[in-house]
């Protein structure tokens, strides 16, 4: 007689394969980075230093959550940057070319965003193109759009004053006088909880995972894939609508050119914070910390007077480690 | 006797060229477990998948617990109280064992949207406590074995109350102490009154757990019969009993005494234990066993595509180290994978380009162009010579037959002088007039001093054209046999053949 064993050792297999690892990865390349910028120059850890990458890191955070889920679906949308620009510029065109209330102009500029990503859903889960190209092809259509409503004119929030303070306002400030932290960031803390919330305890996190496991099974066990799918792509939209109604709060504008490029970096966020672009896993505070990873490595290059130019080097080959770490994991695996 | 739980009569089934099913029967009882045998091939899946609702069936009867019943889809043979577990289990690994369970069908909490973990966990550990399993709900599917996989798919398919159970190849993954637990579990549900169609390749489990077994063949049915009463070499000779299906079988010429390829000792994990094997020049070498047996395992090994443990591998009596597809063409060694369309065939482009496709090299001119006067000659001097039937060399590989396809394939090796030609399931999809055609061509092959490797599922086809079989079972040569002492009855025999099995027999001889 002899033992056969074909089931793969448990504990190692669940040593790399937990999705932990790369979270803690990122989170322990957060803190050394903090730490070697500290040590490198005194200016990087004071108080302002600080709250300029907490804001910095607001606009990329609330994209990089929406598309976490997308991703986690193992799919990928490429039109949040332009989207946000979408969001922010009819906000622009509601609030000051319209004079809707500013509350309504808020919530019109988050429904752009939303409407943006389940025109995204709705091509993907019913007409079967693949993420990639519908979403490019919304990248295309979200920034002209933005050209046309806008006139090809910044849109100034000139008679509402009070939109600013929604974003560069201070209920922290008001609070503690000495810690002026901006609302935008309170902003993204919040949406982090709320997407964090939404990821695992709702049945809409729960298929958003099942789909990037194995989304035939999931089809299989009754689950209404094609429907799921668009909700998770119209989420992602409505986070990017946040992004663009926060970005025209802070610039107390909607600036109709900007944009492209931003879906990169929340991708980039997404997947340094472990979630994997193969589908099936990932974490809202992973995101959160990959995030953080972008915008201190950002700010603390740019204390050190490294030229913008190797700054966005630098980015690039970060994003090539995470990523080579996250398939050299999976390959330990396999 | 025992309810009958579902009684399909007369069920039809046709796939684009093929007749899978023709007046099929099948009886269910609660509370017995119905065996469904026969070779590869013989429409034992696809009759189960249409009482599952995965195939809808084109003419014939299903009734269940007495009712005729239309089943068009997996949720309406659930409701039925049918489920079927498939060999490839349909799970989601990154999810936890009580999140697959209740996919779908999750208890909501509060305002419709939330889930109630809690109790998805302990439903699930209800649900698996009855079957007697030491499992955490909340462990994750991905870190299971196998093993405990298919009890958490068999916890599924019971969670909507499945009176029905199929398992398609249950075993085919288990070590034999996992198969003991999966029997213990299937015995339980049995005295509970559930009905399970067990659909195996290996026929001495059927005597352990089978109350009655049904044969099929080639799409037919030919028997039920109770368990007790018959031997395995009466299952056997109702699997292959037909008459072989063309003419006297064409022996091709006496291979030569030259060995043109020497294995020794393959290892690659579970799926390769100890293969070793001499292959001579003129030679035709077929490759007998069921799906899943190792064949295809030990072709890609040799060819480099898959990395080995351990063995060594000798071309012309010389040993070679193969590291890659690459290695292995430049020993002249071609592999002709089973899925030509995925792997043999650039689908899209022309016969022109497939067939230079391995040998482009050869036609670049001094600067890199490619020398397509010379591409156009070699193309075509194939396309004669296999009688390849396309209207021009610029038609698209895939606007060909499949038997067409496969000829170009092998062209595109005869233009890489390869000498050792590793055919895997060269006729699969090729329709019969084809057949014969690559029948010839192979003769040919061999005949001209190349040395064959043919890997076939058909037995009529391995008998008619092996000069020797090499007959695989769980990823050991379980038997060889020469042309002319192979029958199709001793084939199967070898290839059911379970490891406990060879070791008996070994031990026995050594004794």
């Amino acid at each position: 007689m002899q033992v056969e064993a074909t089931s793969r050792p448990p504990l190692l297999r669940s040593l790399v394969s937990s999705d932990s690892t790369q979270r803690l990865l990122a989170f322990a390349g957060l803190i050394i980075l903090i730490i070697v910028f500290s040590l490198a120059s005194p200016n990087f850890a004071t108080q302002q230093n600080a709250v300029g990458i907490l804001l910095a890191t607001t606009i990329n955070g609330i994209l990089a959550l929406g598309v976490t889920f997308v991703i986690i679906t193992g799919g990928i949308d490429l039109s949040i940057g332009t989207v946000m620009t979408f969001s922010a510029v009819m906000t622009g065109v509601f609030i000051t070319n319209w004079h809707w209330p500013l509350l309504i102009g808020v919530l019109g500029g988050l429904a752009s965003g939303a409407l943006a990503g389940l025109v995204n859903g709705i091509v993907i889960a019913k007409l079967k193109v693949p993420p990639f190209i519908a979403t490019l092809g919304v990248l295309y259509v979200a920034k002209g759009l933005s050209l046309i409503f806008s006139d090809l004119h910044p849109i100034y929030f000139t008679d509402t004053p009070i939109f600013r303070t929604f974003a560069m306002g201070s209920v922290v400030g008001a609070v503690l006088p000495n810690v002026n932290i901006p609302n935008a960031v309170l902003v993204l803390f919040a949406a982090a909880i709320v997407a964090s919330f939404i990821l695992t305890r709702t049945i809409l996190g729960r298929y958003t995972f099942a789909l990037g496991s194995n989304e035939e099974a999931t089809r299989l066990s009754g689950v209404n894939v094609d429907a799921w799918k668009i909700g998770i792509y119209t989420l992602c939209g409505l986070f990017a609508g946040l992004g663009g109604v926060v970005l025209a709060a802070r610039l107390n504008s909607a600036q109709p050119a900007l944009g492209q490029g931003y879906e990169l970096d929340a991708i980039a966020a997404v997947v340094i914070g472990g979630t994997s672009l193969a589908g099936g896993e990932g974490t809202i505070i992973g995101t959160i910390i990959g995030a953080f990873v972008l915008s201190v490595l950002t700010n603390g290059l740019r204390i050190l007077s490294v030229p913008q130019e190797w700054q966005t080097v630098v980015t690039g080959v970060i994003v090539i480690l995470a990523v080579y770490l996250d398939i050299a994991r999976r390959r330990a695996v396999r | 006797m025992n309810e009958i739980l579902v009684a399909m009569s007369g069920i039809e089934k046709t796939f684009p060229g093929v007749h899978a099913l023709t007046q099929c029967h099948f009886e269910l009882r609660a509370g017995e477990v119905h065996a469904l045998v026969g070779e590869n091939g013989a429409g034992k899946s696809t009759m189960m998948k249409v009482l599952a609702g995965v195939y809808p069936k084109d003419a014939g009867s299903i009734v269940v617990q007495g009712k005729e019943v239309e089943i068009n889809s997996p949720r309406a043979a659930q409701l039925n109280g049918i489920s079927m577990i498939h060999q490839e289990l349909n799970l989601m690994g990154h999810l936890t064992i009580a999140q697959n369970i209740f996919i779908g069908r999750e208890p909501r909490a509060a305002f419709g949207f939330m889930l109630d973990e809690q109790l998805i966990n302990e439903n699930a550990r209800r649900l698996l406590d009855t079957l007697h399993l030491k499992l955490d709900p909340r462990a994750k599917v991905a870190g299971l074995t196998i093993a405990k996989q298919q009890m958490v798919e068999i916890a599924k398919a019971l969670s909507y109350n499945a009176r029905v159970l199929i398992m398609d190849e249950p075993t085919a993954a288990l070590t034999d102490t996992e198969i003991n637990d999966l029997f213990n579990v299937i015995r339980r549900l049995r005295e509970q009154g559930v009905g399970i169609v067990h659909i195996s390749h290996r026929l001495e489990e059927l005597k352990q757990i089978s109350n009655r077994i049904t044969v099929m063949r080639d799409g037919h049915f030919v028997d039920t019969v109770n368990t007790a009463d018959v031997t395995l070499d009466q299952i056997i000779s109702m699997m292959v009993g037909r008459t072989i299906f063309e003419a006297t079988p064409e022996l091709p010429e006496h291979p030569s005494e030259q060995i043109a390829l020497e294995v020794r000792h393959l290892k690659r994990g579970q799926t390769i234990k100890d293969v070793s094997f001499v292959l001579r020049k003129g030679e035709i070498l077929g490759f007998s066993g069921l799906v899943g047996a190792g064949r295809t395992e030990v072709a890609r090994a040799i060819f480099g595509a898959d990395r080995i443990d351990s063995g060594e591998i000798y071309v012309k009596g010389k040993q070679v180290q193969i590291g890659s597809p690459s290695d292995a063409v430049k020993q002249g060694i071609a592999y002709l994978s089973e899925d030509r369309k995925r792997y043999g065939l650039a689908i899209g482009m022309d016969v022109e380009t497939n067939m230079v496709l391995a040998t482009y090299l050869r036609f670049l001119g001094p600067l890199g162009w490619v020398k397509t006067n010379q591409t156009r000659t070699t193309a075509q001097t194939y396309v004669d010579k296999l009688s390849i039937k396309t209207p021009n060399l610029q038609r698209k590989a895939k606007n060909l037959s499949g038997g067409n396809q496969q000829k170009i394939v092998i062209g595109k090796w005869l233009t890489a002088d390869t000498d050792i030609l590793i055919f895997d399931e060269p006729t699969r999809g090729i329709d019969v007039g084809a057949k014969s055609e690559i029948y010839k061509l192979l003769n040919d092959l061999a005949a001209q001093g190349k040395a064959i490797i043919m890997i076939s599922s058909e037995l009529p086809e391995v008998l008619r054209m092996s000069h020797r079989i090499i007959v695989m079972c769980e990823g050991r040569i379980t038997g060889e046999l020469t042309s002319t002492e192979a029958t199709q009855e001793k084939i199967m025999k070898y290839a059911t053949q379970r490891s406990a099995l060879v070791a008996t027999d070994t031990d026995t001889a050594a004794v």
